[in-house]
């Protein structure tokens, strides 16, 4: 190989490095609507599509619409294909008949590859009530994000073989059961559209929490969050909780410098270092949610949003809007009843009212949420600012028997050894 | 009288089999199916999909849930069944969410397998001129 060839070879995998980074999402869901929904056919014509410009840009050099260029061969490539499939034979026609032409033409080829309702059709297909939750949220890392099998695994800790089959499963199923491709009708949206937020908050929560230990070389997949929220709220700009859901995990992610100390160890809200937040994510976050507000509407998301830029923007933690933040709290219970959102007031409610009122409003909890560590937490937190340390070293001790992981264990240990430290003179 | 016969096997089962033995079994569902044509039997029968690409429906106070997956309760009995035209799984779960049993029981809803996508073959393992 000479010199200019390694170059030219470079220039290829970087620009084709780039378009599979920000235009992937894009062919592919595209390329599985011609495919009509078949998710398999459509990577393949890709993939094929990715190999080809490996051989013939460093050659004839990179297309002035690397994208482009991508989308017609793979088109091609999909269409030579179903020629022999009985199913696609007139989908593959119309293509066919769309494409003829030779290699010149494609070069500087200007097709459709896919606008917003294509990147919309994608996204709602892989969060299809049909499919289980974990299902949505592998195919939605898998196909909008871009994550293979692999990379899938490692962040959830299961078996590559089996993520794979759930994979295959899924996109079986879209295709044989005849889950259409296809983007809700207004009037369904309503019902369609939480599953769609509810699976991007579980990429990021898995990312954010990672409530199942280390995990080093695995995708960062509160960053993938982000980045789904961004690209759904980009294709729903005039959806509050489109933009709800990107403010509340902007809100949430820019505290993640600071969420955990040296140690590892969880560091509470009030007790985080807000020099360490990020700035910039509040920001934007904000904008987010006063567009959002503009509305009128205020859906979970946005109420989540509102309740996490509440403390976002406290300037520390005694100038936290207690008041504001239960009625906030008042609002979400109203549309969304659960248990854990009424742990959330009750803590809240102790922080406006007092450590009194937020016993009293934890009293009933606890049969839904016996086995939540935060619950026993909390209580250990009001009876201690009662006075009443034997009670709360009970809570926290039970506490401590519930904690996840790592971090939880040792925030509940600490909280212990302050206990201690509190009713016996520094003794612990 | 109409009666209807349901086919129970374990799809792992059908799996196992080789090209030659599926053959032999699509030729014995042929000539079967021929008996039942000639006897004027038959008013209806499909293959189905396997259970991978079922959802079940079911409403519990006034809530719909869907369910990945087949109808898997073993105290609820198949107690009817409607076959239907649908352009995509969602208009086949609207009617299935319209189904009055369906706060009652479940509804699974599973495609029928078509005719032309069925890989066919010989005992010899060819495929089928008339598939």
């Amino acid at each position: 190989m000479t010199e200019s060839d390694a170059t030219g070879m470079d220039a290829a995998s970087a620009t084709l490095a780039a378009v599979a980074r920000e235009d992937r999402a894009r062919l592919l869901a595209g390329l599985i609507r011609r495919a009509g929904g078949d998710f398999e056919r459509a990577e393949d014509a890709l993939s094929d599509a990715f190999t080809a410009a490996l051989t013939r840009w460093p050659e004839h050099g990179i297309p002035r619409e690397p994208a482009a260029w991508l989308a017609t061969v793979a088109a091609r490539r999909l269409a030579e294909g179903a020629r022999r499939d009985v199913r696609a034979r007139d989908a593959a026609d119309e293509v066919a008949r769309d494409e003829e032409g030779d290699d010149d033409v494609v070069r500087d080829a200007r097709i459709d590859f896919g606008g917003d309702d294509d990147g919309l059709r994608l996204v709602f297909t892989c969060c299809h009530p049909a499919l289980a939750p974990e299902t949505r949220v592998a195919l939605t890392l898998n196909a909008v994000s871009g994550l293979d099998a692999a990379a899938i695994a490692r962040a959830f800790v299961v078996d590559e073989r089996a993520m794979a089959q759930r994979l295959t499963r899924a996109k079986r199923k879209i295709r044989d059961a005849g889950i259409p491709f296809r983007v809700p009708s207004f009037e369904e949206l309503g019902e369609r559209l939480p599953d769609v937020l509810k699976t991007i908050e579980l990429v990021f929560n898995e990312g954010h929490t990672a409530a199942r230990g280390e995990r080093l070389d695995a995708p960062d997949l509160a960053d993938e969050g982000v980045r789904l929220a961004r690209a759904l709220s980009g294709l729903l700009p005039d959806e509050p909780e489109a933009l709800g859901l990107l403010a509340l995990l902007l809100f949430t992610d820019a505290r993640r410098r600071a969420r955990l100390d040296e140690e590892g160890e969880l560091v509470r809200l009030p007790d985080q270092d807000r020099s360490l937040w990020d700035a910039g994510k509040i920001r934007e976050a904000s904008g987010l949610l006063e567009a959002a507000a503009a509305s009128g509407l205020a859906g979970p998301f946005v109420l989540r949003a509102a309740l996490s830029g509440e403390h976002s923007t406290a300037l520390d933690a005694s100038a936290t809007r207690w008041p504001r933040i239960v009625a906030l709290y008042d609002a979400l219970l109203a549309i969304e009843p659960s248990q854990v959102v009424a742990l959330n007031r009750a803590v809240a409610v102790g922080e406006a009212s007092g450590a009194e009122a937020m016993l009293e409003a934890l009293d009933g909890l606890e049969e839904a949420l016996g086995s939540v560590h935060y619950l026993h937490v909390a209580r250990g937190d009001a009876l201690a600012r009662l006075g009443r340390p034997a009670e709360a070293r009970a809570a926290l001790e039970r506490a401590l028997g519930l904690a996840r992981n790592e971090a939880e264990r040792q925030h509940v240990a600490g909280r212990l050894a302050a206990l201690g430290d509190g009713t016996t003179g520094g003794g612990g | 009288m109409q009666y209807l016969l349901m086919i129970y096997t374990a799809e792992s089962v059908d799996d196992s089999l080789s090209a030659p033995e599926m053959g032999r079994l699509m030729e014995n569902y042929d000539r079967f199916h021929g008996e039942l044509e000639g006897a004027g039997a038959l008013a209806g029968g499909a293959r189905l999909r396997p259970v991978d690409t079922a959802t079940s429906v079911r409403r519990r106070d006034g809530e719909f849930t869907l369910t990945d997956g087949p109808f898997a309760e073993t105290k609820e009995q198949l107690g009817g069944y409607y076959l239907i035209e649908a352009a995509s799984l969602d208009e086949a779960i609207e009617w299935a969410k319209k189904i009055p049993s369906v706060d009652l029981g479940t509804i699974e809803v599973r495609p029928i397998w078509p005719m032309e996508d069925d890989q066919l073959v010989t005992t010899d393992g060819s495929e089928r001129a008339d598939a």
